[in-house]
């Protein structure tokens, strides 16, 4: 045992950039703490002009079914929302261990890093992303 | 098991809250990375072991997980085994179908934690608790597979 597990069981801070929010995820989180993300998320997505979300996991050393789950949900909620999401950051162990996990979050947006991320929601210098399914018709 | 465990210093961890699956994360992906395992493989055991370790607390209404190095063979690994005395599982075919589910997740915990490790055993007794062990080795690629993919 070295200490208290990292990271902080309390809340995530969620930042406005403009019309975007950005949240970076960090250590340990606990079910509790993601729970209460997507809901405060949620809640600022309806009440506020967001238009793009940008959730930086690079912090992040495991992901399973249930964070996996939350992201998926937050993603599915925004969408209804008129506001689009984009995980960024994901580590490689992560990313391997998720699709041998069987979760491979179809439908969530992914991006390398937060620049990139900014860039596919239009607010980056990188070329112009393509129209995401969600917004035809 | 085949191998013999010179080193018995099983950690045991309590399983009743979600800061305890912190915990148990924590303990599992230090001991691990003493045992040299590598990142990705690290990472698996690690997943694997949050999983199992939400199942007994939310199934299992709580329990306890053992952490234990296996150093007596020629391969360095780590078994975790995670206990509760909840009410059980029936349907041990049916728990580990991918996409089952009893309790509003995904249904991948039992399916996708087997899918991580090595090795996995699961006992269960309607009525008295469920009993789940995995083993991973640190170079997996000198042990053969065991159970389907």
């Amino acid at each position: 045992m070295n200490g208290l597990p990292s990271g902080s069981p309390a809340q995530v801070p969620v930042l406005a950039l403009g019309s975007l929010l950005l949240v970076t995820l960090q250590g340990e989180l606990y079910d509790g703490t993601a729970e209460q993300l997507q809901s405060d998320l949620t809640e600022r997505i309806a009440h506020s002009h967001v238009t793009g979300v940008v959730i930086d996991i690079s912090g992040v050393e495991i992901v399973d079914s249930f964070l996996g789950r939350i992201l998926a949900e937050i993603a599915s909620s925004a969408r209804l929302l008129a506001t689009r999401t984009v995980v960024a950051g994901m580590r490689p162990a992560v990313a391997i261990t998720l699709v041998e996990l069987g979760l491979t979050l179809p439908g969530l947006d992914t991006a390398l890093d937060v620049e990139r991320a900014l860039a596919l929601l239009g607010h980056g210098s990188a070329p112009a992303p393509s129209v995401p399914a969600w917004e035809d018709a | 098991m085949t191998h013999t465990s010179r080193h018995t210093a099983t950690t045991c961890l309590p399983i009743g809250s979600d800061a305890d699956l912190a915990w148990v994360r924590q303990e599992v992906r230090q001991a691990a990375a003493e045992l040299g395992f590598g990142l990705v493989q690290q990472t698996k055991l690690v997943t694997a072991a949050s999983e199992l370790a939400r199942n007994t607390l939310i199934h299992g209404g709580g329990g306890r997980a053992e952490v234990t190095p296996l150093t007596g063979g020629p391969v360095l690994g780590l078994r975790v085994t995670f206990a509760d005395s909840g009410p059980g599982i029936r349907d041990l075919e049916q728990a580990m179908t991918d996409g089952y589910t009893s309790g509003g997740g995904l249904g991948l915990g039992l399916s996708g934690a087997r899918r991580l490790v090595q090795e996995f055993t699961i006992d269960s007794t309607p009525g008295q608790g469920t009993t789940v062990t995995v083993i991973a080795w640190a170079n997996p690629m000198t042990r053969p597979r065991t159970g389907p993919r």
